[in-house]
């Protein structure tokens, strides 16, 4: 993992005590609200609907056990004993003192975290895959490249006052675990014809009111030239986004209007400025910032182990977990393994301070003390032994974190909604509770088979309802709850934004239009091997129409 | 009927304008304003409260009475004066929760 050097605890401390400057003054009357606002975010503290809410960003979705720690005594001292993940690879806390909030920071600080730029018309946190450096199917690990854009893009005063905010996602391999093509910035390394590593550049993807897949706008990229070239994009985005219309001010929205040849001509032309200037990163510098995400000191490990093959023919239960929650790893004999927060009738991403430390104690004693968070609100252990799986298994279900449910349709994504939003229209979380609870029969939702549920309480889309391949938009009619179902959405590689099927339903009938958009999955599929998305791709909306409306 | 509240600049939480030109954390105590008069002066109180730092964010909301009830229209307002409806232990309506489960 990245360790901070002496400048950045050193900036990272001096941010802190610039703000806790900032906060005495708004007490004191010397700072209107308008004057300070954007001060407040800009350090990630929004004011919603219950109390302020602060966002802490987890660089890449990666954090140490120590780190875990620290966000769980956070959650005790300053919050109400809990913390919710995000879509965006952020921890956040919903009743904040803005009082409090400077020691917070400081706390934070201590092992390395902030919350800058976790909001504002900035570059927001760099996320990744959240098995970087773990998976098989890897072709490098992105961490590396995250980190050199998180520090370029650490108060960048080129771009600290862009039209609107800007997300770079990276991911080191062919599938998509980090949704980036639904990022202002995609990046995704692979192999030349030479066979050298570099990167695929995609731009202008969003979700939001107007959802956007990302074009590719450059199939190779030199790995040095990458902060030139994001700096390239940037710049083209920074003098020609809107500013007119927040709505229209997203980078998505210029790629659209002026079309993918002119904006990748710009990006061209001011990338031929920058190649081979100071934004060429040395090579040392590559290399010292590579060292830090060295892989850790692995076992040579036989793939099978007479104990846990044992363990998985004698206990379904943790054979479920085993199958649904691990994914396969680069080295023999170890996985990675999901955390589902997700548990039957619980908010989606929520853990309390017990099992915070709970998680950060598996990553200790499990996963050389590394722990990583999804964009699917979910918590990872990256490199386990299978040998350790049944104890981890085990202490998950103690501490009701054991939903064997990864990837199924109980692993629903759901924003905070109504319930703490001050921009929502409808609330999520008990839509999403709800659904858990109508499907918490595993033996169905394993026949179901894979299915991402995706839940929004407003167009902002935080909850990914545009790429759910069952997404769920609430809106606010008359100030009735209602949600509007899409079908067909895929943020992965093979991109989709999910196509509204028709007229909103009530709060007490989405779980009844739910199992019905399911049922006629399970009636219609050619066979078990199917999936809900290929189906949907097959046959289209009409059979689903015709089941839910009476008529296509 | 409408009553004004906002959000308190030290810490967030969600406060009612009262009769007495006060701020109280429990919607009952907010000074209901009958006529457009009424909600004027109070956005009015509400403004300076604002301009001497003690609240961010006022907000005028229509509501309805239900006895010794007010009870917000809009989902929104009664969801800031209750709490998260996915957690009756918190927010105001913890101390409802607290005696009901007691």
């Amino acid at each position: 993992m990245y360790r901070y050097d002496e400048f950045d605890h050193q900036f990272v401390r001096e941010r802190v005590e610039q703000f806790r400057d900032q906060v005495e003054r708004r007490l004191k009357g010397d700072l209107t609200e308008d004057q300070f606002k954007p001060l407040r975010l800009q350090n990630g503290l929004y004011l919603q609907l219950h109390a302020y809410m602060l966002r802490v960003a987890i660089p890449y979705g990666t954090l140490s056990s120590r780190q875990m720690h620290k966000l769980a005594d956070l959650s005790a001292k300053y919050d109400k004993g809990y913390g919710h993940f995000t879509t965006r690879q952020n921890i956040q806390y919903n009743w904040i003192s803005l009082a409090d909030t400077p020691a917070i920071l400081e706390e934070l600080a201590e092992v390395e975290m902030h919350a800058i730029q976790t909001s504002g018309n900035c570059i927001r946190n760099v996320t990744a895959d959240h098995l970087a450096g773990a998976s098989a199917d890897e072709i490098e690990d992105p961490r590396p490249y995250a980190e050199l854009i998180r520090q370029w893009s650490t108060l960048h005063p080129e771009f600290a006052f862009l039209p609107r905010k800007f997300k770079i996602a990276v991911v080191g391999s062919e599938k998509d675990r980090a949704a980036i093509r639904f990022h202002d910035i995609g990046l995704c390394l692979v192999k030349n014809d030479e066979d050298e590593v570099g990167f695929q550049v995609h731009v202008g993807g969003g979700m939001g009111r107007s959802p956007f897949v990302a074009h590719q706008i450059r199939d190779f990229l030199p790995k040095e030239d990458l902060l030139a070239y994001v700096e390239a994009i940037l710049r083209v985005y920074n003098q020609f986004g809107r500013r007119d219309n927040k709505y229209k001010a997203r980078v998505k929205i210029l790629v659209h209007e002026a079309g993918l040849d002119e904006i990748r001509a710009a990006v061209e032309a001011e990338y031929g400025h920058l190649q081979g200037g100071r934004l060429t990163i040395p090579r040392a510098e590559q290399d010292r910032i590579l060292a830090y995400f060295q892989d850790p000191e692995f076992e040579t490990l036989s793939d099978t182990d007479i104990a846990y093959e044992r363990a998985l023919q004698e206990n379904p239960d943790f054979a479920r977990w085993v199958k649904n929650n691990t994914h396969p790893h680069k080295k023999p004999g170890y996985v990675s393994a999901t955390i589902a927060l997700k548990s039957t009738g619980e908010a989606p991403g929520d853990a309390d301070t017990h099992q915070l430390h709970v998680l950060a104690d598996l990553g200790e004693r499990y996963s050389f003390d590394e722990l990583r968070v999804s964009h699917e609100q979910n918590v990872i252990l990256p490199h386990v032994r299978k040998i350790d799986l049944i104890e981890i298994w085990a202490t998950l279900v103690d501490a009701g974190m054991g939903a064997p449910v990864s990837g199924l349709i109980a692993d629903i994504i759901a924003c905070p909604g109504l319930d703490y939003c001050a921009l929502a229209n409808a609330r999520s979380i008990p839509v999403a509770q709800e659904i858990s609870q109508r499907f918490a029969n595993l033996e169905a939702q394993q026949d179901i088979g894979p299915l991402k549920l995706k839940i929004s309480g407003c167009i902002n889309a935080c909850g990914h309802h545009h790429v759910g391949h069952i997404g769920i938009l609430g809106v606010d009619r008359k100030n009735e709850e209602l949600y509007q179902i899409t079908l067909g959405g895929s943020g992965e590689e093979d991109a989709s934004i999910g196509t509204i099927i028709g007229p909103g339903f009530p709060a007490d009938k989405i779980t009844d239009a739910v199992e019905t958009t399911v049922g006629t999955y399970l009636d219609i599929r050619q066979d078990e091997n199917e999936t809900f998305l290929q189906t949907y791709r097959r046959v289209g909306a009409t059979p689903f129409k015709e089941r839910l409306y009476g008529t296509a | 009927m409408k009553i004004v509240s906002a959000n308190r600049l030290l810490d967030g939480i969600v406060v009612y304008l009262t009769a007495q030109d006060t701020w109280s954390e429990d919607v009952t105590q907010a000074a209901i304003a009958e006529s457009d008069e009424e909600v004027k002066r109070l956005e009015g109180l509400a403004d300076q409260a604002v301009a001497d730092n003690l609240v961010v964010g006022p907000v005028v909301g229509a509501i309805n009475r239900d006895g010794a009830k007010v009870i917000p229209i809009r989902n929104m307002e009664r969801i800031r004066s209750l709490g998260p409806t996915i957690r009756p232990d918190l927010g105001k309506q913890a101390d409802t929760f607290r005696v009901s489960n007691a």
